[in-house]
């Protein structure tokens, strides 16, 4: 007796398309690189919120992590830029086509050294862009150096010790005047992927610092990034979970329990307290925080800060709402009487 | 302290004075941050007014006040416009410089001046016109805080009337300069320059030969920087962003297209910017910028002069493997760090025609003139696009900062081309594309945009190490054949270049080669070889590198090409090394100036009497 085996039916997400649609070429990154976990997440986040895979620009810089873009999207448009550099290429590419979402991926390397500056400016210029610091403290693509996130007294493999202080990213972003601000873990799928879907849904720079360990080089003893040191010393600040706008709440949270963040989509973050109060739109706590955590050698993770009033870069530019990439020539060339008007001025 | 070597001269008395009349060169000097600039302009205006050709070039020193700067005004019968070595009217009011200037003139100069400075006691040879500035001004600017500023008027009307210059049109300059809002400065200057022309028509008893004569010979003509005419060819093309960092000679580029976008560039119907301006960190960041969007398909340019080009060399060479269209305006100028940034130079030939590292090749646009930058400027978007490649409009301060007369610009013929750009009809005609594939056996492949709506539309932009279809490769045939098309679109692009200008002299045994700025100096000198020396000489200007076959069909043609480069290591004609036969390159001679100041016609054509043994 023959039976006719009918496949299960595709799961798609809101736009019909399928979680492979998301994904990309294969990973050359080392087995077990927290970067791979991170790429995941993104798959799922940018599946599950069912983003246009077209809409999306990729921007990275140069190092493992800079590698990564190519391991996810494969449906969106990617530029590998120069060491440092992503912000620039990022911000002339939206400014092209402000359309566009556009998610940069770079590590410690390329944003706390050579690229610190372009950094800055990103945040200063509050571009809409999803930033994500893969940071594992170390250059794996020269082969372990220390990076200017590595923590003062943490080792290199060879049991060298670093005697320079770290740059925090986040506490930077926080005094630049960032408008999403949050630290993660590779490790911590739930958080990763609520910080990510807020990032996907806020208008205005997400700085995300992914503490991503190097599996090769900085996985050891004496690390203060690999799996070991974040496992005993992550502390969580908050529970997240993050509601699409496409999805109906229908739980009212009882107050006081929870905080609920509406985000510039309609989307809304959900944060839930644990152990300590902490107000995510509070700048100055945040970075109160993050001093406390330093303090009592605790990794704080979760979303530090939240500012959904700021106007962007484009806003304040005053962009035309279409692209200015393909705007037609009747919006970019002035008409004869208008050189004309120029040339009498002149004369 | 200096001191200042009076060398016996011929007293005045005793020569016969002649007329000359439109073809002398005044040069004022004054301290930087006086207000000079206003004075200066209005008096080359009431020349120009007069229908007789003008140029004025204005040497200033990077600083904000307080340093020596001199402007050049050059009327010219014959049309010359480019620097003269000889000053021949000096304007004394730098208490600083006074002496040496004098002591630099030509005998049988004129010289106005201020009072207090005594340089008629100098020498004996020259024709002094002693102001007392600080007398006049008084009476006309009761303010004293304005004084300094106005004070400057008072020379225009002074030479106004030693020269013969209407009055009416410096009324005219003043108003002009100053604008309908300004019309209470403008009333408070008119009032010096006419205490100025008063004081002379009281004082003086005219003793030098030199007069203006009205002609008509700059009828219809504007007067604009090359930097403004970049910045109006960039807003015609349809520029959409632009990105820089402050840098002289530059930055007046993008202060005045800011001007005129804002002006013209505002959609009507929604009141929204059809462009982004962005003052970058840096240069690393505005080239970044500029090929993001260039990338992203916007029509995108960054303002640069040679230190910021220094520092894009890296992202230029990303420009170039990754192929994205981008418009760099280097205004150069002398070299690194203080110094000689305000002065002019052609030095950044050699370094941007091959900037970055690995094997890169570059195109560069070279305008001599306003009507050049703003057509050229046209030109080199649609050239960027059209071979998806950072393209170089050079031109240099002299061009670049000085005002120059121009013939009104001409609206632009051709419509905006955006070169080989698939959109999402295109793909599913296609099913699909190869981003860096010879489709068209120009080396140019085909792009898409991001955001094009197609699920064949995407791929990823890196550097050296990809194949046709942008996928990532280390191989040593991917590299080769990806290296090979780029060096084969090198050579498609001199079919599309702009063609050099080409002046064959009858009998001529040599020829000039020169680019931009040159153009004026080379040009007077050909006359000066062929009037004074009965050399004929013909010239190529080039207009653009990668160079076409005409250079060499020229080269050919003549028994010595003399190349003509503002530097000192010949780089233009180092240029021509890098590709040309030694039966080419040994027909070549150099001339050369780098002294910062814009080159000069006697320079040249001293050069080319030494060299051609008479």
């Amino acid at each position: 007796m023959s039976t006719t085996v009918t496949p299960p039916p595709k799961k798609v997400n809101r736009l019909g398309l399928e979680v492979l649609n998301y994904k990309g070429s294969r990973t050359t990154l080392c087995a077990g690189c927290g970067h791979n976990s991170i790429s995941e997440r993104i798959v799922e986040c940018f599946y599950e919120l069912g983003v246009e895979p077209f809409n999306v620009a990729k921007f990275s810089g140069i190092g493992c992590s800079s590698k990564s873009p190519a391991y996810f999207l494969g449906l969106s448009h990617g530029f590998n830029g120069v060491h440092g550099r992503m912000p620039a290429i990022a911000t002339g590419a939206m400014l092209a086509n402000r359309t566009l979402l556009g998610l940069g991926v770079t590590g410690d390397g390329d944003t706390a050294s050579i690229g610190i500056g372009q950094f800055m400016h990103l945040v200063r210029r509050n571009l809409p862009l999803i930033y994500v610091i893969e940071n594992n403290g170390v250059y794996g693509l020269t082969k372990g150096q220390f990076s200017a996130t590595a923590d003062l007294g943490s080792t290199l493999k060879t049991g060298i010790p670093n005697d320079l202080p770290p740059f925090d990213c986040c506490a930077l972003a926080l005094k630049w005047g960032a408008t999403f601000v949050a630290r993660s873990f590779s490790g911590d799928k739930k958080q990763l992927q609520a910080i990510l879907k807020t990032a996907i849904a806020h208008n205005g720079l997400s700085v995300i610092d992914v503490i991503s360990p190097c599996v090769t080089f900085n996985d050891h003893q004496g690390s203060t990034k690999s799996y070991g040191y974040m496992k005993d010393h992550e502390a969580v600040l908050h529970e997240l979970d993050f509601v699409p706008f496409f999805d109906d709440i229908s739980v009212d949270i009882p107050e006081g329990e929870a905080m609920d963040v509406q985000m510039h989509d309609g989307s809304h973050l959900r944060i839930r307290k644990l152990a300590r109060d902490f107000d995510p739109t509070d700048r100055l706590a945040a970075l109160g925080a993050l001093e406390d955590a330093e303090a009592k050698g605790e990794v704080l993770t979760g979303v530090l800060f939240v500012n959904t009033h700021k106007p962007t870069f484009t806003e304040l530019l005053n962009l035309h709402d279409a692209p200015l990439a393909t705007l037609p020539e009747s919006k970019v060339r002035p008409a004869p009487t208008v050189l004309d008007e120029v040339m009498e001025e002149l004369r | 302290m200096s001191t200042i070597e009076v060398s016996p001269a011929e007293p005045l008395s005793g020569r016969t004075a002649h007329e000359v009349v439109n073809d002398f060169s005044i040069q004022v000097a004054t301290v930087n941050g006086s207000g000079s600039q206003t004075a200066n302009t209005v008096l080359m205006r009431a020349i120009f007014q007069m229908g007789i050709p003008v140029s004025g070039k204005n040497m200033f020193p990077s600083n904000i006040a307080g340093l020596p700067t001199w402007f050049t005004i050059r009327a010219s019968k014959h049309g010359y416009i480019g620097r003269r070595k000889e000053i021949d009217f000096l304007v004394a009011m730098n208490p600083e410089t006074a002496r040496e200037d004098v002591m630099k003139l030509d005998s049988g100069a004129a010289v106005v001046y201020d009072e207090p400075l005594k340089l008629s006691e100098l020498r004996s040879d020259l024709h002094f016109y002693p102001v007392p500035f600080d007398k006049l001004v008084g009476p006309v600017c009761p303010e004293a805080k304005l004084r300094k500023l106005v004070r400057n008027m008072i020379y225009d009307g002074v030479v106004a009337q030693i020269l013969s210059i209407d009055m009416a049109e410096v009324r005219k300059a003043l108003v002009k300069q100053f604008g309908k809002k300004k019309a209470k400065a403008a009333d408070l200057n008119w009032g010096a320059a006419q205490a100025g022309f008063d004081y002379a028509t009281k004082t003086f008893t005219k003793s030098d030969p030199y007069r203006v004569e009205r002609m008509n010979e700059t009828a219809g003509k504007i007067i604009i920087d090359g930097n403004s005419a970049c910045a109006l060819g960039a807003m015609f093309a349809g520029v959409t962003v632009v990105t820089w960092y402050p840098i002289t000679p530059s930055s007046s580029l993008v202060e005045s297209l800011i001007g005129y976008m804002r002006r013209f560039r505002i959609d009507p119907e929604t009141g929204k910017a059809t462009f982004a301006i962005v003052q970058a960190e840096d240069e690393l960041a505005s080239i970044g910028m500029a090929l993001g969007a260039g990338w992203a398909g916007a029509r995108s340019m960054t303002a640069t002069a040679g230190p910021g080009i220094s520092l894009m060399s890296e992202f230029v060479g990303l420009g170039y493997y990754a192929e994205i269209p981008a418009v760099i305006y280097d205004v150069e100028r002398v070299g690194p760090s203080t110094g000689l940034p305000t002065r002019t130079q052609q030095g950044d030939l050699l370094t941007t025609a091959i900037l970055s590292h690995g094997d890169t090749r570059h195109p560069m646009f070279f305008p001599c003139s306003p009507e050049e930058c703003f057509s050229m400027s046209i030109e080199a978007f649609n050239f960027a696009e059209r071979f998806q490649t950072p393209v170089f409009v050079m031109t240099d301060l002299d061009l670049g900062m000085n005002n120059w007369m121009a013939d009104p610009f001409q609206y632009p013929t051709e419509p905006i081309r955006r070169g080989k750009v698939l959109t999402a009809e295109d793909l599913t005609a296609l099913g699909g594309f190869a981003r860096y594939k010879d489709i068209d056996g120009d080396g140019v492949g085909y792009r898409t945009l991001p955001g094009t709506r197609h699920e064949k539309a995407a791929y990823f932009t890196r550097g050296s190490g990809h194949n046709d279809k942008a996928q990532y490769t280390e191989r040593e045939d991917d590299y080769i054949h990806n290296m090979d098309r780029l060096a084969h679109k090198f050579e498609a692009m001199r079919a599309h270049v702009p063609e050099p200008v080409v002046r064959h002299a009858p009998h001529a045994r040599i020829g000039f080669v020169a680019v931009g700025t040159s153009d004026y100096a080379v040009r007077e000198s050909c006359d000066q070889l062929k009037n004074e020396y009965d050399i004929d000489a013909s010239y190529l200007r080039l207009k653009a590198y990668p160079f076409t076959e005409h250079l060499k069909d020229f080269i050919r043609r003549y028994d010595r090409v003399y190349v003509v480069d503002q530097n000192r290591d010949a780089q233009l004609l180092g240029l021509m090394r890098l590709e040309f036969d030694v039966d080419l390159l040994a027909k070549l001679r150099s001339v050369r100036y780098y002294g910062g100041l814009p080159l000069d016609a006697r320079t040249v054509t001293d050069d080319i009497v030494r060299q051609e043994g008479k």
